[in-house]
């Protein structure tokens, strides 16, 4: 018994030692122009990314992108920082996603995740969901929802790691 | 040697996962809702036996360069009211295991996955509509030249603790004309698919010789060009035994879908148009609501998120319907004259939908015909919606969103029933929100839901009015006060409903990706979509708690 405790723990002490942050899941997503993209070439040069979660229905996460793309452009100016909006509308709406981001003038890289697989894969029970990936593109901070004025505290994450 | 056992098993992380140096990620989330039921004669809103019901579920999944495993453990002690029974108990209904390697992606255990637009094939979840499709199997994915991607699998498909009776096979496969090709330069993109599904389940019937193999298939294409883009997707049911009982019509099904997007910076135009016919697909011959559906024929209808703008929702009829919607999204810019300071958004929306000419295919159990593919005027109407939309910012610290819908709503055939008019609602709402200081929000809504009461339509549950008060404190705290109040109404039964008021408070606290949210009132009747998918939910009365959670 007592070796067996020992053996566990030195096993787990393996993975804990080396327990690292997430990285991307590797899936495959539509880009608006329905082409397949693999989640694995989002890219920014080793700046910071945010991914978003979002729906053309979701009206918080509607908010939470055009609220940010006011400012979109200072945050770039200052972070370099690139925003992917990852779309979970379904085949009922992806054919809204083109011209609702292009009707809102978002400048952001969107695609579409029309079942979900992207969803499960990064852990999303709902919408909004906001991941921000450091220069190696591991997941080091996440939020679910939003409340006017959150948009405050993603930036100053973007900032802590851009600095 | 035991020494040498330690070490072998110390150094197993190292050796088993030796490809790359990290130990791979463990991430999961959690999902929690319970309710109370009182019982409440004003609303009919009646008590369960255990007091309190719960509904809760986690994802855990483990990752390792290109393999993935993942298993998801599911309470429901018991399922929530508006949730089917069949789902109550415990238990691990979905695991897999996933790897990729110099591009074949294989799955085994349980997966989800879509064909095209979902018309022949969409094996999805939509846990709030207590849909839960999923497959169990083997699939597996293939890029075997640039531009050409390949799917397949084997499976059988969930139902609730158990599995249909049917055995699915599919494949599906995309071609990227450009990309396989080559034209990278050319202004025009082409994109081609098709798929092809199977369903075997053994025929048992003692009176007729059931076919035992129904196949489906599908083709599509997308063209984008400059600021252009065209959709369609043409499926194709075969022999597919309809009827309750007797199974005795072979009728075949179809189903043409196509929309046209047009969009620019500020503007976005969408033209859409579908026909459905008898092309409702399960993996059980004669299956029954939302229970062991193989394909998925999107809503031709704006999804409206306010709540008495989706009081009347739509839902597609896959026995037969015919349906186009159009839409406008424009933003006028800043400092234009409708644009004002900050630019105003204006959205518009309409559509249509009517059964088709003399009914689907499958008239009856015994009776097939075969209907006009195209007429519109004097066919039954089944849905007509007619919105807008305008969004404003007002200045620094208002905006303000204004909503109107015409809706005309044919209970008859959308909800079964047997009204023999249609329900006629106009819906006026004004949301505006107000920033006190930044971080602190205040939101209110006020929605109106007037209802035709000439003789020439049904009054239904008469008008609604709505207010809403809701206060968020980022990035932790929300509040929220509802109500909801109907002038009463005498139902179809002859029972009159006096006048009540849902009254409901919510707050919640979240921080990182932990949210809580407690609420207390009356929860009106009524009909809960997504998607275009929808579920019935019962009035009640009683405290609800919500946590969701993931890492």
């Amino acid at each position: 018994m007592k070796n067996f405790l020992l053996i566990t723990a030195l096993v787990s002490i393996n993975f804990i030692a080396f327990s690292q942050n997430r990285t991307l899941p590797k899936v495959d997503l539509k880009t608006l122009e329905n082409t397949i993209i693999n989640s694995s070439e989002f890219d920014n040069d080793g700046n910071p990314i945010v991914i978003s979660f979002w729906a053309t229905w979701c009206k918080p996460c509607i908010k939470e992108l055009s609220t940010i793309a006011e400012v979109y452009e200072d945050w770039q100016d200052e972070t370099d920082v690139k925003i992917i909006a990852i779309s979970i509308d379904d085949a009922r709406n992806m054919s809204k996603v083109k011209p609702k981001v292009n009707s809102e003038m978002w400048e952001y890289e969107v695609y579409c995740d029309p079942n979900g697989d992207f969803k499960r894969a990064m852990g999303v029970g709902g919408v909004p969901h906001t991941f921000l990936l450091n220069s190696k593109k591991e997941i080091v901070w996440q939020h679910t929802g939003y409340k006017d004025g959150d948009e405050y505290e993603l930036y100053e994450q973007i900032e802590a790691l851009s600095k | 040697m035991k020494k040498l056992n330690l070490l072998l098993l110390t150094l197993l992380p190292f050796v088993v996962f030796g490809q790359e140096k990290s130990p791979g990620t463990i991430q999961g989330d959690f999902n929690f809702n319970a309710q109370t039921y009182t019982e409440d004669p004003s609303i009919n809103a009646s008590k369960v036996d255990e007091f309190m019901l719960m509904n809760g579920y986690a994802n855990i999944l483990f990752n390792k360069g290109n393999f993935t495993a993942g298993i998801r453990y599911e309470s429901y002690l018991n399922a929530l009211q508006d949730f089917d029974s069949r789902f109550n108990g415990n238990g691990i209904p979905y695991r897999f295991a996933q790897y990729n390697v110099y591009g074949l992606d294989i799955t085994v255990g349980n997966f989800y996955e879509q064909f095209g637009n979902g018309l022949v094939f969409r094996s999805y979840e939509e846990k709030s509509l207590g849909i839960d499709n999923a497959m169990d199997g083997v699939r597996l994915k293939y890029t075997p030249a640039k531009g050409l991607s390949l799917k397949g699998f084997v499976a059988k498909q969930r139902l609730f603790w158990e599995q249909g009776p049917g055995i699915i096979r599919g494949i599906d496969g995309e071609l990227n004309v450009n990309d396989a090709l080559s034209f990278d330069n050319s202004k025009t993109n082409a994109i081609v698919g098709g798929s092809f599904v199977s369903r075997f389940q053994e025929d048992n019937n003692p009176v007729y010789n059931l076919p035992e193999n129904v196949a489906a298939y599908a083709l599509r294409t997308t063209v984008n060009r400059g600021k252009f883009s065209f959709n369609s997707e043409y499926a194709y049911k075969f022999n597919d035994p309809a009827g309750g009982v007797t199974y005795n019509n072979y009728a075949p099904g179809n189903a043409l879908m196509a929309n046209l997007t047009y969009s620019e910076r500020g503007l976005g135009i969408i033209l859409e148009a579908h026909r459905v016919d008898n092309m409702d697909y399960r993996s059980k011959r004669g299956g029954t609501g939302k229970e062991l559906t193989l394909n998925f024929v999107p809503a031709i209808s704006k999804q409206h998120v306010y709540t008495l703008a989706a009081f009347y929702p739509f839902a597609t009829q896959p026995l037969g319907e015919l349906g186009f919607q159009g839409q406008v999204n424009y933003t006028f810019k800043k400092k234009s004259p409708l644009g004002g300071k900050y630019g105003t958004q204006l959205g518009l929306n309409y559509s249509r939908i009517n059964g088709l000419n003399g009914g689907s295919s499958v008239l009856t159990e015994t009776e097939s015909h075969t209907p006009m593919f195209f007429s519109v005027i004097g066919e039954e109407l089944y849905f007509r919606d007619f919105n807008f939309d305008i969004k404003k910012k007002i200045s620094k610290k208002v905006k303000v969103m204004a909503n109107y819908l015409n809706i005309i709503y044919n209970k008859d055939v959308i909800q079964g029933k047997n009204y023999g008019k249609d329900i006629h609602a106009r819906i006026g709402i004004i949301d505006v929100n107000y920033k006190i200081k930044p971080k602190h929000t205040v939101r209110t809504e006020f929605q109106y839901l007037s209802i035709d009461d000439s003789k020439e339509y049904d009054y239904d549950q008469g008008d609604w009015v709505m207010g809403l008060v809701e206060y968020t404190f980022s990035p932790h705290w929300f509040f929220a006060f509802i109500d909801q109040y109907n002038g009463g109404y005498t139902d179809h039964d002859g029972v009159s409903h006096e006048a009540v008021h849902y009254l409901n408070i919510s707050c919640g606290y979240s921080k990182g990706t932990n949210r809580f949210e407690l609420g207390y009132g009356k929860k009106r009747e009524g009909v809960f979509c997504v998607g275009g998918v929808c579920k019935n939910v019962p009035s009640s009365n009683g405290f609800t708690l919500s946590i969701t959670s993931s890492f």
